[in-house]
């Protein structure tokens, strides 16, 4: 089952198979569905060997960069006599993305266990699940899932009678976009502003209350289980072009499209297909323009590299943007690009923490000019001012939001100049020169 | 001007007592420093009170032994803690960019006038709203989401308008 609607023939659901069914939420709905069967399993293995199940499967993190997760849980080296801490990314707030929402909201047991799972392989016994404050729903469903866990002995100092001690804190964030940048997330749950930290230390060697930390993404966590049950093998063989992307992957679309929502398909799936076929093509009478394919931090897409486009890690490189969070935005030939793009600076600008120079500065100029040029104030030096801005942005952070401001901006106008080009050749009306004349 | 020093007038009633302060005790074990509890601390004062005063600030850091400054730096930081009393009813507008591209911007002027709200962030003359633009609520697929309150209504359109906010008592 899908929600809102039904699942497309051509979709694999793994995760979203009971997305729209109220009973999945329950404890026991969720073990009608052979829920917990992943935890169980694991307890009776080492963590290592769940490492290595992990890393065979090729299941990378769904967050965004795409970081192979058995590697990262390798970080955490056993038996080093400090506490290690697992944190849960539920802070899903990059524009375009609502996948994690919608696992948490129906199927908030799969995040459970996928946490209690992650936090034994990892050698931790507490494990933070850090949720927007905004996804008021979500955390209602966490705080009750993870309140039966506990009744039903599945948490607690006995894991499912194993004498394990695994914990699961559900920590509601506050509203701020930067959060969900992980160190930032670790400052956050320590109580302090949600600043991101320098890396090095990494979080695997000093992360939250400075201890080993691995910090994962609500949809890689949740989907553990079904790779324990079903084994590597079968994950891996979900694989439809680079055989360096596995599995299946949750896109939500949304924007200028007939049927928006999350779609989940084997990575590799035809982007062309997945836009017309499943999320059912334009609406009546529109053409699309464009698509930013992995969230507003990655670069825009024309529809020309869009439907070349195989939908994986290394296929949206292929085309000139990335896979992102999986957050699909579909522009359609109503929408003026430059607007478009102002509106996602302004957002970067609203939500830089302010540390650094180049970002605190760079998104606000970025944003006054793209307005500037968007009000038909703009001049042609404008757009070499904003590539020397984005220049400025980019790599020279603690953390990656300057760069996820510069990138839009940078291939609105390599790939829609005209539009840019039009609003500032746009004849001007000066009050002043009209008087006179 | 008057009002805020009529507030200060009157003697500040503490949050932490009673069950509250028990929750707020419960929460220690859950996490290695005290200093940890501040989040959600804050939101136990936005809950009882519906925003978060100096004051509150104040008391925050001492029950969690920190510095009325620290606290008041947190409380800036994030954007869902009201810094100024707001109306009965807090309407969260989604404008980002997948929203904008679906109509928010009507959205916002059919709540603003049907509000009676001046202005965005302008309590309304009744007391009722305040409206304010919200950055990404992670509900894309489903615009455009209006945060009211603690619910979130998806799928508003500038027409739906009258009929949700008609809703509220």
């Amino acid at each position: 089952m899908g929600y809102p609607q039904p699942s497309h023939e051509r979709e694999t659901p793994v995760l979203s198979k009971y997305f729209g069914d109220r009973d999945a939420t329950s404890l026991d709905g969720w073990r009608k569905r052979g829920g917990y069967e992943g935890l169980r399993k694991a307890l009776s293995m080492t963590p290592a060997e769940i490492v290595e199940i992990v890393k065979a499967s090729g299941l990378r993190g769904r967050g965004g960069a795409g970081f192979p997760t058995g590697i990262k849980w390798s970080f955490m080296k056993p038996g080093d006599g400090k506490p290690h801490y697992l944190c849960c990314n539920a802070d899903e707030s990059e524009p375009g993305t609502f996948k994690d929402r919608e696992i948490m909201r129906w199927t908030p047991h799969a995040l459970v266990e996928g946490c209690a799972l992650g936090a034994y392989a990892i050698g931790a016994e507490t494990a933070y699940v850090y949720i927007r404050g905004e996804f008021t729903e979500p955390l209602a469903r966490m705080r009750e899932a993870v309140r039966e866990a506990y009744d039903a002995g599945i948490l607690g100092t006995n894991s499912m009678g194993t004498g394990k001690r695994i914990d699961i804190v559900v920590h509601k964030g506050a509203g701020a976009y930067i959060c969900g940048e992980e160190t930032a997330m670790m400052n956050s749950i320590e109580g302090r502003r949600g600043n991101p930290r320098i890396k090095p230390p990494f979080p695997a060697v000093s992360g939250v209350f400075a201890q080993p930390t691995t910090i994962n993404n609500v949809e890689t966590l949740a989907v553990v289980p079904h790779i324990l049950v079903h084994g590597a093998d079968w994950y891996k063989a979900m694989c439809l072009s680079s055989p360096k992307s596995t599995g299946s992957k949750l896109f939500s679309v949304c924007g200028n499209i007939a049927r928006p929502g999350n779609y989940e398909v084997t990575l590799g799936f035809p982007f062309k297909d997945f836009l017309y076929d499943l999320c059912g093509g334009p609406l009546p009478g529109r053409t699309f323009k464009a698509v930013v394919p992995g969230g507003i931090s990655v670069p825009i897409q024309t529809m020309e590299e869009a439907e070349a486009t195989k939908m994986d890690y290394e296929g949206f490189i292929e085309q000139g943007s990335m896979l992102g969070s999986g957050g699909v935005i579909v522009f359609d030939d109503q929408q003026n690009m430059v607007k478009q793009i102002a509106r996602a600076a302004r957002f970067f600008a609203h939500e830089s923490c302010a540390q650094c120079t180049q970002c605190r500065e760079g998104t606000a100029w970025t944003t006054r000019i793209m307005e500037r040029i968007r009000d038909g104030e703009g001049t042609h030096e404008d757009l070499d001012t904003l590539f020397s801005i984005a220049d400025n942005m980019t790599g020279k952070t603690i953390c990656v939001l300057s760069d996820s401001c510069a990138v839009p901006v940078v291939s609105g106008i390599n790939k829609f100049r005209s539009e840019f080009e039009a609003l500032i050749k746009k004849p001007k009306f000066h009050p002043v020169t009209a008087a006179v004349a | 001007m008057t009002a805020a020093i009529h507030e200060h007038e009157t003697p500040y009633q503490p949050v932490f007592v009673g069950d509250r302060r028990k929750e707020l005790d419960a929460l220690f074990p859950l996490y290695p420093t005290k200093m940890a509890c501040v989040l959600p601390a804050l939101w136990m004062v936005q809950e009882d009170r519906g925003w978060i005063s100096d004051e509150a600030m104040a008391e925050v850091a001492e029950v969690l032994e920190l510095t009325p400054a620290y606290v008041k730096g947190v409380v800036t930081f994030y954007t869902m803690y009201n810094q100024h009393p707001v109306g009965k009813y807090l309407v969260q507008v989604c404008t980002t960019t997948p929203c904008n591209i679906c109509g928010a911007e009507d959205v916002v002027a059919a709540i603003l006038e049907h509000t009676g709200c001046t202005d965005l962030g302008i309590t309304s003359p009744d007391g009722r709203f305040t409206v304010i633009e919200v950055e990404c609520l992670g509900a894309c697929g489903f615009a455009t989401p209006v945060m009211i309150n603690e619910e979130v209504v998806e799928s508003v359109t500038a027409a739906r308008v009258p009929e949700i906010l008609a809703g509220l008592k």
